[in-house]
């Protein structure tokens, strides 16, 4: 099987470490001179992709981010990672927050099927909205199985096993390839893009695409209303015996 | 780099030769000719005070006074502004160097935060296995070295920039990395053969092999010269055979590859005697015969391995020189010279990541029902540890920018952020422990075990006072040889005209007080024309005390060290006023959105640093105190040393 082909989704996010600040007039968060970074689940999956590639399971990586140009230096640090070509899908500043797992998955399964991919490796979720669909919506559009929150991943020929993290246990699927795996936090412990691979990785190729070229419309039905800071916490009170903390709770209607 | 302290030797030698033979520090007036800049006294006073490039480019021209230096600080000593160095501020990247630095910075902020654990290391006393292999992977063995041969192939700024973040957070492991590629395998990089190169760079960059620098012995310290480390070469003249041993080398015990200073035996050509002369030599650990003592205990920077080398019969290959034959203390100056840019980056960012912890308990401790930071206490402290920082990085990347700019004349200017750097990361960090008090004071925080491995910034890669005479002499000797050529133009009036004119004119107005017409004017910001004024006046005074101190002693002002010493803090004053000039300036055009800020940065050193050098230059010039006051610390120490101590009884009588 090393003609498999592996197409990786990596997500340009706020950097987990910036303290998120609403714009006033509430239709998003400020992402101007913020820094930016590699969403923490798609480095899983970039990690999953590059082992599956040493261990010659996988023939190429190919790693693709849908944004604006920016998006290309998440790009090249997948490639410092060791993935093998990018594909950028540029859609302007302007319309990027357009760009939900609906439109997404729709991009990355029209490159799927160019590509010619086996394994579409995708995080979870991103950090940023939190919304968990991408992989599953990608698996509806190709009509491929999905495994979804992998904590282990393991292939022979064309079977896929997958551990994957449920509520209270772990499940053990197994699905044949073409599949759609996205990566839970304790797939793996990503490699760090090191000097001399970042220095290599700008040799690589990074291939600029229009949504249009690949046949996807990325208009959106959904439009934000507000975006707001979470609420602040209120002060708490001291009580001084346990009948006063149960008359305060029957006052508050708690019990 | 503990051998680095080779500048010490400098100050000495320079001050045995005055004595011994006056002649021979001529060349600081500039009274010899030409050709007299390869004799000995020259080679003392110029090569080993690092002036390397200045040598070589004095020895192409007939009169010194032919020769113009760039250098910004030169400059200052002449009572000239020399912009050329400083202003506007330099940006060096291009668009693909400045891309390629952002990728950078990332992975390895995020290895020093996520992966470095500087207490483990400073328990340990070594840096953890884990995070060595982790810094070979990421490349951090050879940032400098060409890609081609393995390493990163980075230019000093963007050298500096990671070098930052390595001192935000693990000075130790800074050492590590800088003993190996900043003075340990430099010399193969500035002065190797293609050869060489080729077999020694890759493994080095991969950090395969770790490399150390090897100068300073039990009894050569700040004496460079006085090194008794021999290389005699064999009668077949294939190699070379080495006996001695070094002290205090960083990575001594660790490392494969060692540049070594040794003196071999040089025949001249014309007289035939034979001299002894310092050679550099590439010498592997596999050659046999070199071993290494135990890791010393130490102060600080405790993960550094520091031992004691020993060569007993190496046989190093004749290919294996580094550089000429007799020229080893330009190798070692050169060295040296090209690595001090590094100290001021990485302390800057030791400053910077210092000036955050101070920030935040200042911002969070309640005292006296207020937040700390709200007191002038507090306030003073914060800000001038801003100053202080701002200073520094300004210096780094400015002396950084000036060596890939090309400009050779910076010697003065790195030795000046060298000390400076040491200096405010002190500063900084004590007043750190000041504002966290008691906190400060215990070891979770970790700000003093900062402390600990700043004390020896102070020491190495030539003391601080060394490189303060370094920066003195250095100033004063170019003035010096301009004093000289003005003096044979007055034998020749009609034939220096121009020459008498500018100079003679401009010595004339500035004894008068009229001033020399000096000005920043147009070249730093507006808004900056305040202290732009500031530091012309303190420069106009400068050099109008320097220029009668040398009239005064002439070629004997090396054996005015309280003097020296004051011009060279002045000058170290005054330089920085000219760097944060010039960054701030180039901030507030371009409108960067800290460009205020920034004004306020370098107004409050602007201000500070004008009446110190105002108060030091009115102290020399006219105070009679001043003389006084020399001659007791003078009167005071020799009692003190005839005594063994302090020499006075305790006010009890017993």
């Amino acid at each position: 099987m090393a003609e498999l082909r592996a197409l990786v989704g990596v997500k340009r996010v706020i950097d987990y470490a910036v303290k998120i600040r609403v714009k006033p007039d509430k239709t998003g968060v400020v992402t101007d001179g913020v820094k930016h970074s590699m969403n923490p689940f798609c480095e899983i999956a970039v990690e999953e992709a590059v082992r599956l590639k040493e261990k010659k399971l996988v023939k190429e990586v190919i790693a693709v981010s849908c944004g604006p140009k920016q998006c290309q230096e998440t790009i090249r640090t997948a490639l410092a990672m060791g993935a093998d070509r990018g594909i950028h899908v540029e859609v302007p500043e302007s319309e990027a927050e357009q760009l939900g797992p609906l439109q997404v998955s729709r991009v990355l399964a029209a490159l799927a099927q160019k590509e010619k991919a086996g394994l579409v490796l995708l995080g979870k979720q991103a950090i940023d909205d939190d919304c968990n669909q991408t992989g599953q919506m990608t698996a509806a559009m190709l009509d491929w199985p999905q495994g979804t929150f992998a904590s282990k991943l393991s292939l022979e020929g064309d079977k896929l096993t997958v551990e994957r993290e449920i509520d209270g246990g772990l499940e053990t699927i197994r699905l044949k390839l073409p599949a759609v795996v996205t990566a839970d936090l304790r797939l793996n412990e990503p490699r760090y893009a090191t000097l001399p691979n970042i220095m290599k990785a700008k040799k690589k190729k990074i291939e600029v695409v229009k949504p249009g070229d690949l046949g996807v419309d990325t208009s959106s039905r959904i439009s934000v209303l507000s975006v707001e800071d979470p609420p602040q916490r209120t002060a708490g009170l001291k009580v001084e015996t346990s009948e006063d903390l149960v008359a305060r709770l029957k006052e508050a209607g708690h019990v | 780099m503990w051998a680095a302290e080779m500048v010490h030797r400098v100050g000495l030698q320079m001050l045995r030769q005055g004595r011994a033979s006056p002649q021979s520090c001529c060349s600081l007036l500039g009274v010899k000719s030409a050709q007299n800049y390869t004799d000995k006294a020259t080679e003392v006073v110029l090569d080993k005070m690092g002036s390397v490039s200045s040598t070589a480019s004095a020895k192409d021209k007939d009169s010194p006074s032919e020769v113009k230096s760039k250098s910004f600080a030169v400059g200052m000593f002449k009572g000239q502004l020399t912009t050329e160095q400083v202003f506007p501020y330099p940006s060096v990247l291009n668009e693909e160097q400045m891309q390629f630095l952002k990728e950078l910075v990332g992975p390895v902020s995020r290895f020093f935060e996520e992966v470095n654990d500087p207490a483990k290391n400073d328990s340990l006393e070594k840096v953890e296995d884990s995070t060595m292999q982790g810094l070979k992977e990421l490349g951090a063995f050879g940032l400098q070295v060409p890609s081609e041969l393995g390493g990163v192939g980075l230019c000093n700024t963007q050298y500096a920039r990671l070098v930052e973040i390595v001192g935000m957070h693990d000075l130790a492991v800074g050492i590590v990395l800088g003993a190996h590629q900043s003075i340990g395998f430099k010399g193969i990089l500035l002065f190797g053969t293609d050869a060489q190169k080729k077999k020694y760079l890759p493994k080095l960059a991969s950090g395969e092999n770790l490399a150390a620098f090897c100068l300073t012995e039990p009894s050569s310290g700040s004496d460079a010269a006085s090194i008794r480390t021999t290389a005699v070469p064999s009668s077949c003249g294939k190699y070379y055979t080495l006996n001695g041993s070094k002290l205090w080398i960083s990575n001594g015990g660790l490392a494969e590859i060692f540049t070594v200073f040794a003196k071999t035996p040089l025949k001249d050509a014309s007289s035939g005697a034979v001299k002894e002369k310092i050679t550099a030599f590439v010498v592997e650990r596999s050659f046999g015969g070199v071993t290494n003592g135990p890791g010393e205990k130490k102060m600080g920077i405790k993960a550094s391995n520091t031992a004691e080398v020993y060569f007993d019969g190496v046989q190093v290959p004749t290919e294996n020189v580094l550089g000429e034959v007799g020229g080893g203390f330009k190798v070692a100056m050169h060295i040296l010279n090209n690595g001090r840019f590094g100290m001021a980056a990485a302390l800057a960012g030791t400053m910077k990541s210092i000036i955050a912890k101070a920030v935040d308990h200042a911002a969070n401790r309640t005292q006296f029902g207020d937040k700390i930071h709200n007191f002038g206490l507090i306030q003073e402290k914060l800000a001038r540890m801003a100053v202080l920082q701002y200073v520094t990085e300004s210096m780094a990347y400015l002396v950084s920018s000036n060596m890939d700019q090309g400009f050779k004349d910076f010697q003065i200017e790195a030795a000046i952020s060298k000390i400076f750097g040491s200096e405010a990361a002190w500063t900084v960090t004590d007043e750190c422990i000041q504002i966290m008090g008691g906190m400060g004071f215990m070891k979770e925080p970790g700000v003093e075990k900062v402390l600990r491995d700043l004390r020896i910034f102070r020491i190495f890669e030539g003391t601080n006072d060394i490189l303060r005479l370094f920066v003195a002499l250095q100033g004063c000797m170019d003035k010096g040889k301009e004093l000289t050529s003005l003096g044979k133009a007055l034998k020749n009036p009609f034939g220096n005209a121009g020459l008498l004119l500018g100079e003679a004119g401009k010595q004339f107005r500035r004894r008068t007080g009229l001033g020399s017409n000096l000005s920043l004017r147009g070249i730093v910001h507006p808004d900056l024309s305040r202290s732009g004024e500031l530091a012309v006046g303190a420069l106009e005074q400068f050099a109008t005390v320097v220029e009668a101190k040398l009239i005064k002693y002439k070629k004997e002002i090396i054996n005015e060290q309280f003097l020296l010493h004051r011009l060279a803090d002045s000058a170290i004053d005054l330089y920085a006023m000219a760097v944060v000039l010039s960054r701030a300036s180039r901030s507030l055009s371009e409108g960067h959105p800290t460009a205020q800020h920034e004004k306020m940065l370098c107004d409050t050193w602007c201000i500070e640093a004008a009446a110190r050098v105002r108060e030091t230059m009115a102290s020399l010039q006219s105070d009679p105190q001043q003389h006084q006051l020399f001659r007791n610390f003078k009167g005071i120490s020799q009692a003190m040393v005839e005594k063994g101590g302090v020499v006075t009884n305790n006010p009890l009588g017993f």
